[in-house]
C-alpha cells in the first residue's frame, strides 16, 4: 500500500466531484492558472489565517506583514528602494537566499521519493547526518587544496545522507517496512547520534570549548566563497548555485533517465511496474539513496556556506528537513516548483526571524506566527495534493472522468483490501 | 507405559513455542545476571546463556515459530551488548545505575505521557486515521493545561482545558483527514507545526518572557497508605502521580472497549473494512471523527501530565518529540492497548536508564536516548514479528 496509490485513488474519487469543484470549473481553472494559482491561493489563505490570530490578539496584521516582507529583502527588487534602506534589503535578500539553498534541496529529497510513491519524512535525519559528516570533514584535513576539500566534504555528506535514507529504502524493499515510520525513527536516531558526537566529551567535540557542546570550526579552505555581500556579514555564498544546479539535475533525472522513468512508473503503480519487468525494490532503494544525497548535500552547503560549526542545540532544534516536506508539496514535486517554494519559505523564515523585525509587535510572537503559517500551508497542501494532481495533466483528468464509475468502485475496494 | 499413552503424547516432547519462550527468558537472563542484585562479574556465564538462547531461537524458527525464535535471537544480541557494558563497569557504577526502585519510579514517570499518546494513537489508527499529529495534540494539552490550571486555580480545570484544546486540534485533523480526504500524514505534520505556533504564540502573548507562573495547582501524587514506606515497593510505586495510575487503568478499559463492546467493534470495523461497516449502517465519518477527537483528548492528557503533573510550568516545544515516541510505542505494541503499555514501559525504561547512565557517563547516556527509535526500526522491519496496521489505516473513505 503506497501513499501515492491512496492519493491516486482519492484523486479518482475526487474527480467524481460530488462535493468538489465541477468538472467545467476545474478545467477552466487548470487552463487559466495552470496550477500556479493553487500554491498562491494556499499561501494567501495561510497568511490570512495567521493574520486573524494577530488581529485577535490586538495587533495590526497589515503592518506586521509589511515588516515581514521588508525583512525578507524582497523589497530590494523595487527600484524606488534606495540608500541605506537598499543596503539593508540586500543583506536581507542574501539571508533569504541562504535559507532557501538547503530548503530547495531537502524539498527535492521529498519530491523524488514522492514521484516513486514513497513518502520521505526522513529529510531531517538525512540532513542531520550530512551536517555531522560535513562539519567533520570541513574541520579536518586542513592542508587540502580548497576546491578539492569542498568537493570532498559535499560528496561525503551526500553519500552519508544517501546511506541514511538507503536504510529505509532497503528495509522497505527487503521486509516491506513502511518508509514513513522507518524514516521518522531514523530522524531521531540521527539527531541523538549528532548530540552524541558533539556533546561535552563526545568523539567530535571541540576540545577548545570545554563548556560548549559544539564541533570544531570549518577550516578557511573549506568555506564556500561569498559572491554577493561581505563574507564577514554572512553574504550570499555560491551554495545557491549548487542547489539550483541540482534542481536541474533532478529535472533531467526525472524526465530523461531510465531511473526517473522507472521511479515514476513505480510511483504510479508498483504492481504494473513489476509486471512490466521492473525491479520495484531496487528502484525504491536507488530513489531513497538519491533523496538522501540531496538532503546530505543541503547540509554540507549550510555547514560550508555559513554555519562553519555545529552545536548540539542546532541539531536538536533544526526543522529544515520538515520544511522540506512543505516545500515539496507546495512545489508540486517539480524542480521549478521546489525552487520557487524554497525561496518562498526561505523568505518567510528570514522575514520573521527576530533580527529582521523592527516593529510594534513582539518579535517572538512573529517567530511563532511563522510556525502557524507553515502549519496552515502544510494542512492546506495536504488536501491540495489531490487537487494539484488533478490539475496536472488534462489527459489523466479526461481518463478519470470517463472511467469515474469504475474507478470509484475499484478505488474504494482497493482501499479496503 | 501403555500404547494409548504413547499415541496420545505430542509428537515432540517440547514444542517450538515453549523453546522460543525459554530462549527469550534465557536471553534476558544473560543480561539480568550481570546487574544488581545478582551481579555476576565476567562475561562467560552471559555468553553461555546467550548462545543457548540463540540456539533455542534457531531451533524454534526451524520448528515453525519464526516470530518467537527471531525475538529470542534479537533479545540475546541486545543482552550480550548489555552484559558487555556491565562487565566494563565498576561495581560502584552498577549500583549507582541500577537502583531498581528509583529506576522503576522513573520508568513510570517517563512512560506516562507516552502511554496517553500511544493509547490515543491506538484509537485513531484503529478507526483508520493515521495520527502523526499526536505530538502537536500533546503540546496543546501541555500549554492549555497550564493555562487552565493557572486561570481557574485548579489542576482539575487545567486537565479539562487541556482535553478541550487537544480535542479541538484533533477536530482540525479529523476535518482534513475524514472530510477533505487529505493525505493524513501531511495533515498530521501541519497539525504539529500549527500546535508549535499556537502554543508558542500564546505562551509569549499571555506570559511574556517570564514564562508561566510558579504557583500552578498541580496534579497530585497518589500516596498509597499500605506500601508507601515498604522498601522497594514504597520507593517504586508509593508516590506515583495520579495520571500514571489513570493511564494504566485506561489500558484494560480501552482493551475492553475495543474488543468487547459494540462501540469498539464498530470502531475496528471502520478501520479494517469501512465499506462493510457502512453497509451495515455504521457511519464511517462519525466514528472516525469521534475516534480522532478522543485520540486528541488522550494525547492532550499526556501533555497535561508533563506540564501540570510533573514540571509545573510550560516551555516552548516541551513535548520534544514525545508524540513521535508515542507513535512508535503504538506501532511497537502492534496497535493494541496492552502492547502499547509494554512498549511505553520499555521506552520509559530506556529514558530512565539514560538518565542514570548519564550520571556516570554522559556520552553513553545520550546513546540510550536513541534506543526506542532503534527498537522501533527493528520492529517495523519485521524482525520481531511483523506489525500490521489496520487495513484501512490512512485511507480516506468515500461513500458510493
Amino acid at each position: 500500500m503506497s501513499l501515492l496509490e491512496e492519493e491516486l485513488q482519492a484523486e479518482a474519487e475526487e474527480s467524481t466531484g460530488a462535493a468538489a469543484t465541477s468538472p467545467a470549473a476545474l478545467t477552466a481553472f487548470r487552463r487559466g492558472a495552470s496550477g500556479i494559482a493553487v500554491p498562491i491561493i494556499t499561501a494567501v489563505i495561510a497568511f490570512v489565517g495567521g493574520g486573524l490570530i494577530v488581529l485577535a490578539t490586538g495587533h495590526d496584521p497589515l503592518t506586521t506583514y509589511q515588516s515581514i516582507f521588508n525583512g525578507t529583502g524582497l523589497n530590494w527588487l523595487f527600484p524606488w528602494v534606495t540608500g541605506s534602506e537598499r543596503a539593508t534589503a540586500a543583506g536581507n535578500l542574501q539571508q533569504t537566499l541562504i535559507t532557501a539553498t538547503p530548503l530547495i534541496l531537502v524539498g527535492l529529497a521529498v519530491s523524488f521519493a514522492f514521484r516513486a510513491g514513497l513518502f520521505n519524512i526522513g529529510g531531517q535525519g538525512q540532513y542531520t547526518v550530512g551536517l555531522i559528516i560535513a562539519v567533520w570533514i570541513g574541520s579536518s584535513f586542513a592542508g587540502m587544496p580548497p576546491v578539492l576539500h569542498i568537493a570532498f566534504a559535499i560528496v561525503a555528506a551526500g553519500l552519508a545522507g544517501g546511506a541514511w535514507a538507503g536504510i529505509a529504502g532497503v528495509l522497505k524493499a527487503a521486509t516491506g517496512a513502511n518508509e514513513v515510520i522507518s524514516t521518522i525513527m531514523l530522524n531521531w536516531v540521527a539527531i541523538w547520534l549528532g548530540v552524541y558526537c558533539f556533546q561535552l566529551g563526545g568523539p567530535l567535540h571541540n576540545p577548545h570549548m570545554p563548556t560548549t557542546p559544539v564541533s570544531d570550526n570549518v577550516v578557511a579552505g573549506a568555506k564556500l566563497p561569498v559572491f554577493w555581500g561581505s563574507s564577514s556579514l554572512q553574504g550570499l555564498d555560491v551554495g545557491i548555485f549548487i542547489s539550483l544546479a541540482l534542481a536541474v539535475v533532478y529535472a533531467l533525472v526525472i524526465r530523461r533517465t531510465r531511473l526517473g522513468y522507472e521511479a515514476r512508473a513505480v510511483g504510479f503503480n508498483p504492481e504494473a511496474a513489476r509486471y512490466a519487468g521492473m525491479n520495484v525494490g531496487r528502484t525504491w532503494i536507488r530513489v531513497m539513496l538519491i533523496c538522501g544525497a540531496f538532503a546530505g548535500v543541503a547540509a554540507s552547503l549550510d555547514i560550508l556556506g555559513w554555519e562553519f560549526s555545529l552545536a548540539t542545540n542546532v541539531i536538536q532544534t533544526s526543522q529544515i528537513g520538515f520544511y522540506g516536506i512543505a516545500v515539496a508539496l507546495l512545489g508540486r514535486n517539480t524542480a521549478s516548483g521546489n525552487v520557487v517554494a524554497g525561496v518562498l519559505f526561505g523568505a518567510l523564515l528570514t522575514g520573521t526571524s527576530d533580527r529582521n523585525i523592527s516593529l510594534s509587535i513582539d518579535p517572538t510572537l512573529v517567530a511563532y506566527l511563522t510556525f502557524m503559517i507553515e502549519g496552515l500551508i502544510i494542512l492546506l497542501v495536504s488536501t491540495d495534493v489531490i487537487t494539484l494532481r488533478l490539475l496536472k495533466g488534462g489527459r489523466r483528468i479526461g481518463v478519470a472522468f470517463k472511467r469515474r464509475r469504475s474507478d470509484e468502485v475499484t478505488a474504494t475496494e482497493g482501499g479496503a483490501k | 507405559m501403555s500404547v494409548g499413552a504413547i499415541a496420545a503424547a505430542p509428537p515432540r516432547a517440547v514444542s517450538p513455542k515453549h523453546v522460543g519462550i525459554a530462549g527469550i527468558v534465557l536471553a534476558a537472563l544473560a543480561w539480568v545476571i550481570t546487574v544488581p542484585p545478582i551481579e555476576v562479574r565476567g562475561m562467560v556465564p552471559s555468553i553461555v546463556l546467550a548462545v543457548v538462547a540463540v540456539l533455542a531461537g534457531a531451533w524454534s524458527i526451524a520448528g515453525g515459530e519464526r516470530k518467537l525464535g527471531s525475538e529470542a535471537i534479537v533479545v540475546a544480541l541486545f543482552a550480550v551488548a548489555g552484559a558487555a557494558a556491565s562487565a566494563n563497569s565498576s561495581a560502584a557504577t552498577l549500583s549507582t545505575v541500577f537502583t531498581w526502585s528509583a529506576l522503576v519510579a522513573a520508568t513510570l514517570r517517563y512512560a506516562t505521557p507516552l502511554l496517553f499518546g500511544a493509547l490515543g494513537g491506538v484509537i485513531s489508527e484503529r478507526s483508520g486515521v493515521i495520527n502523526v499529529g499526536l505530538e502537536g495534540m500533546m503540546l496543546m494539552g501541555a500549554f492549555w493545561g497550564i493555562y487552565g490550571a493557572d486561570l481557574l486555580h485548579s489542576w482539575v480545570w487545567g486537565v479539562v482545558v487541556a482535553m478541550v484544546a487537544g480535542g479541538l486540534l484533533a477536530l482540525v485533523h479529523a476535518f482534513f483527514s475524514v472530510h477533505l480526504r487529505a493525505n493524513q500524514i501531511v495533515s498530521g505534520f501541519g497539525i504539529n507545526f500549527l500546535a508549535l505556533g499556537i502554543t508558542g504564540y500564546f505562551l509569549e502573548y499571555h506570559y511574556g518572557p517570564n514564562g508561566t507562573p510558579l504557583d500552578i495547582s498541580m496534579i497530585p501524587n497518589v500516596k498509597i497508605p499500605g506500601i508507601q514506606h515498604v522498601g522497594f515497593f514504597g520507593a517504586a510505586f508509593g508516590d506515583a502521580n495520579l495520571m500514571t495510575w489513570v493511564g494504566i487503568a485506561l489500558v484494560p478499559a480501552l482493551t475492553f472497549f475495543l474488543f468487547r463492546t459494540r462501540g469498539g467493534l464498530r470502531l475496528r470495523s471502520v478501520g479494517e473494512k469501512p465499506r462493510a461497516a457502512d453497509t451495515v449502517g455504521v457511519s464511517v465519518v462519525r466514528v472516525r471523527y469521534a475516534a480522532v477527537v478522543a485520540s486528541g483528548m488522550l494525547a492532550a492528557l499526556g501533555g497535561a501530565y508533563l506540564s501540570v503533573g510533573f514540571v509545573g510550568s510550560f516551555s516552548n516545544d516541551m513535548t520534544n518529540g514525545r508524540g513521535f515516541i508515542a507513535l512508535a510505542a503504538m506501532i511497537f505494541g502492534k496497535w493494541k492497548p496492552w502492547g502499547a503499555l509494554w512498549a511505553c514501559l520499555l521506552f520509559g525504561f530506556g529514558s530512565a536508564m539514560s538518565d542514570r547512565v548519564s550520571g556516570v557517563n554522559q556520552t553513553l547516556g545520550t546513546l540510550f536516548e536513541a534506543l526506542p527509535y532503534v527498537l522501533t526500526l527493528v520492529a517495523v522491519a519485521g524482525l520481531v514479528g511483523r506489525s500490521r496496521p489496520p487495513a484501512a489505516d490512512g485511507i480516506p473513505y468515500v461513500r458510493e
